[in-house]
């Protein structure tokens, strides 16, 4: 995996963006940027080039599904990979998510080495 | 009240401290809570709807939830603070996930709302409906919890 990539964290708690900014340091990535709902991640990927958007659901104002229909339509955007991680996981979050083109899911609580598996199987 | 209703939030919030927190925690005899006064120092209350309408809180003293807080950050956290705060808000969301997703699989959905945070000693846990608040104590290395379950019917 290449360490140097840029990474979208987006969760609206502090917390949840702080474990997976912490599991990703150990992992090596340090190129982390965080935004704490859809829209400012919206902004921000307007803004610049990223290369992997780490996400949760449910949020105020644009939630993670929105934020993932919206870049699947934007051409820059369209391939990104997108990891969805959320404490919504009830059968049809996850249909909607893959109808969406989420790259992977993760299930709230998650551990470290669940996080590392799924960025090997989208990343390669 | 229904003890297949209450079961998954009791299994979803040690299933949610041992996976982010490392803390292993165990279950006291469950009793009918009579008043709104918080056992804890800090609680996340989450509004469920569905099959059945109510809320669940979850209240740590203050021993419990600053050694929760320090492992899931991997450094040590001293004071009731806003961090804290807001980790009580996610761990209510992964707990009222957790539980909502075990309830489905028994063909039982309910939706619920963002977690809302109150802190502070002696605090009030107001509940949305008036049915019965079943109080699940917990003990855990820190400090204890407990986990309240009210829910209309
Ligand atoms: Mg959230």
């Amino acid at each position: 995996m290449d360490l140097s990539i840029k990474i979208l964290i987006v969760d609206d708690f502090a917390t949840m963006r702080r474990i997976l900014k912490n599991i990703l340091k150990q992992l090596g990535f340090s190129n982390v940027t965080e935004a704490d709902d859809g829209t400012t991640a919206l902004d921000l990927l307007k803004a610049s080039s990223f290369d992997l958007v780490i996400s949760d659901w449910n949020m105020p104002k644009m939630t993670g599904l929105d934020l993932l229909k919206q870049i699947r339509s934007m051409p820059e955007t369209k391939n990104l990979p997108f990891l969805m991680v959320t404490a919504e996981a009830q059968k049809q979050n996850v249909i909607e998510a893959v109808q969406a083109g989420v790259s992977n899911y993760v299930v709230k609580p998650f551990t470290a080495d669940q996080i590392s598996e799924k960025l090997k199987k989208i990343l390669g | 009240m229904d003890a297949k209703l209450i079961n998954p939030f009791i299994n979803a919030t040690m299933n949610v401290l041992e996976t982010m927190a490392f803390v292993k925690c165990t279950a006291e005899k469950p009793y009918l809570k009579k008043d709104d006064v918080a056992r804890g120092d800090v609680t996340g209350v989450i509004g469920i709807t569905g099959e059945a309408n109510g809320t669940i809180a979850v209240t740590f003293d203050q021993g419990a939830i600053l050694k929760i807080v320090s492992n899931m950050f991997g450094e040590t956290i001293t004071e009731l603070n806003n961090e804290v705060a807001d980790a009580v808000g996610e761990l209510t969301n992964m707990i009222s996930g957790q539980a909502r997703r075990e309830l489905e699989e028994a063909g039982r959905v309910f939706e619920a709302a963002i977690p809302s945070v109150i802190s502070g000693k002696n605090h009030m846990i107001t509940h949305y409906t008036d049915g019965p608040k079943i109080a699940i104590p917990f003990s855990t290395e820190g400090g204890k919890f407990t986990i309240e379950v009210c829910l209309e019917k």
